[in-house]
């Protein structure tokens, strides 16, 4: 197989095929109920048939994806003296958590038309087809999450956070933060060269709770009446037992 | 440190602080008679917790907290039973048409606005009316020396009414129906605010019914439990926000500090009670107040799934 790659490479003018070889840390993340976030390590080389097809730079761009849902963003306006919610825009799916890790600044390692066609970087990632309002001012909703979504670190761009060693190896950290939504967590890896996408990976992260988090939820989906119940004696008992603890101490 | 993360709420807090949280929360419980709803949903949502969940979840423990209130109050008999009863059978209804208010102002899309006008209105002028009549009560036994006049004993047309029925404890024989009707009044707010209505229905026993204030707390706390432990139940069924582990925090928190409030209020003068229920009903109204009047630095908000 790597003799016909050769051949081929040295067949074409412009082979020199260059893929991406990746691992992570770990695969999957148990929320247990002291999870208090985590790091999870990415690294990876690019795999060379034949020498640089071109002087341009080897780029590697990471991104990893938390699970989608719908969202309504809301703004207030002021109405007869009040400031009110007013407007809002539904936009049809928004990831959770959207982290993209680059080995230099973005907008010159990618090309417009490749982030578009990959959607690379955080606008891009914001389904915003079902929107309520008209064209232009849904625009600054969208821009609002992202702002909102951007201060409390759920969505991060962070450039050069990709170390690149003699354009092959490459590692970076990403950081999970506490807050985080279960399920799966697509992690993709882009290799580029001159704003342009030369090879893509894609690898999942799952994030699942474990142990009594674990046990909590499903009992308050399954059995949500049982779980009430639960929750009234326990506040029921734990009222009486305060009480007569206070008793036992003022004797 | 003592991070932790909770199942349904999913997000990592402090324990320490929720447990904190709790016990102040509990400790103004006790001391005053009111659940504390409108207290701890605005300082859950503060620390990051969703909305739905800090609600459900805030009446799971102003259960707890209640509970232990009025076991602590049992014991100097200032629990009248015969009128929480009543006081709870015009709560059932009330709240049952507050909750069908709400759904009409959620299809309107403008459910949060009348919440926090209602917050506004209610809490202003409940916290202002109480603050002026403790002020004036305080200054008068101050000046004069001489005790305050007992309203219970002034006959009003109340006492025409018919259905008449004696509350010992309260040392009141009136009819049911004023009872009735405050119950089903503040089950209307309650089911429309999302609360348990204890810091409306403490000084409509007060002003209303002419009850003796320190009979009110107990009372008030006994209604309390039954329509904080049947929100639970409904929010634990139909939404699943009821997150047991901030839950139990929280009732730690809050029973320690309810059984603290109680000691502490039993060594208060009425008026001073009165007074600093007062000042922390007017505080939360001119808050909220001012979240309307002034302009937010961030005018954009988000909320999980999409508006009806």
């Amino acid at each position: 197989m790597r003799w016909l790659a050769l051949l081929l490479a040295l067949a074409g003018p412009a082979m020199g095929e260059e893929t991406i070889v990746t691992g992570l840390s770990q695969s999957r993340v148990a929320i247990t109920a002291n999870y208090d976030g985590s790091e999870i390590l990415i690294y990876g080389a690019v795999k060379r048939d034949a020498p640089p097809p071109s002087a341009d730079p080897i780029e590697v761009i990471i991104t990893v994806e938390g699970p989608s849902s719908p969202v309504t963003i809301r703004r207030k306006e002021w109405v007869a003296g009040l400031w009110i919610n007013r407007s809002s825009v539904s936009v049809d799916a928004a990831p959770s958590f959207y982290a993209v890790a680059t080995s230099g600044p973005i907008a010159n390692i990618l090309s417009q038309t490749e982030d578009l066609r990959f959607k690379i970087t955080i606008p891009h990632t914001i389904r915003s087809v079902g929107s309520t309002k008209d064209a232009a001012d849904a625009e600054d909703f969208v821009t609002a999450l992202q702002r909102l979504h951007e201060r409390d670190g759920r969505y991060r761009l962070d450039e050069g956070s990709v170390q690149l060693t003699d354009q092959t190896l490459f590692r970076t950290d990403v950081l999970l933060p506490a807050n985080l939504t279960e399920g799966d967590y697509r992690v993709r890896l882009f290799l580029l060269r001159d704003g342009r996408v030369v090879d893509s990976q894609e690898r999942v992260i799952g994030v699942r709770k474990a142990g009594v988090e674990r046990f909590l939820y499903n009992l308050a989906h399954e059995q949500s009446l049982l779980y009430g119940v639960i929750s009234l004696l326990m506040a029921v008992v734990a009222g009486w037992a305060a009480s007569a603890g206070a008793r036992f101490i003022r004797r | 440190m003592l991070q932790l993360y909770l199942p349904i709420a999913e997000v990592s807090v402090n324990a320490l602080l929720i447990l904190g949280l709790g016990g102040i929360v509990g400790f103004l419980s006790g001391m005053f008679g009111v659940g504390g709803g409108f207290l701890i949903t605005p300082l859950l949502l503060f620390i990051g917790v969703p909305p739905g969940v800090a609600v459900a979840t805030g009446a799971n423990q102003v259960v707890a907290s209640s509970i232990s209130g009025v076991l602590a109050q049992l014991k100097r008999k200032a629990v009248d039973f015969p009128m929480g009863f009543v006081l709870l059978a015009g709560g059932m209804l009330g709240s049952w048409a507050g909750v069908k208010v709400f759904s009409y102002m959620t299809a309107l899309g403008q459910v949060d606005l009348f919440v926090q006008l209602s917050y506004v209105l209610f809490l202003g002028l409940i916290g202002g009316l109480m603050f002026i009549e403790s002020l004036r009560s305080l200054l008068r036994a101050r000046s004069a020396g001489q005790a305050p006049i007992r309203r219970s004993h002034v006959h009003t047309w109340i006492h025409g009414l018919p259905f008449k029925m004696r509350f010992r404890a309260s040392g009141l024989y009136i009819s049911i129906l004023p009872p009735l009707l405050v119950g089903a009044l503040v089950g209307l707010l309650a089911g429309i605010m999302g609360v348990g209505g204890g810091f409306i229905l403490v000084p409509a026993m007060i002003y209303v019914l002419g009850m003796p204030t320190k009979v009110v707390i107990g009372t008030s706390l006994f209604q309390i439990i039954f329509v904080t432990g049947f929100t639970t139940i409904v929010h634990a069924v139909n939404n699943h926000t009821v997150d047991m582990m901030l839950a139990l925090l929280l009732i730690v928190g809050g029973v320690i500090g309810a059984q603290i409030g109680t000691v502490v209020g039993t060594k208060l003068k009425a008026e001073q009670l009165r007074i600093l229920l007062a000042a922390l009903v007017l505080s939360v109204a001119i808050k909220i107040a001012f979240d309307l009047l002034l302009q937010p630095d961030e005018l954009y908000s988000l909320a999980a799934g999409v508006l009806p």
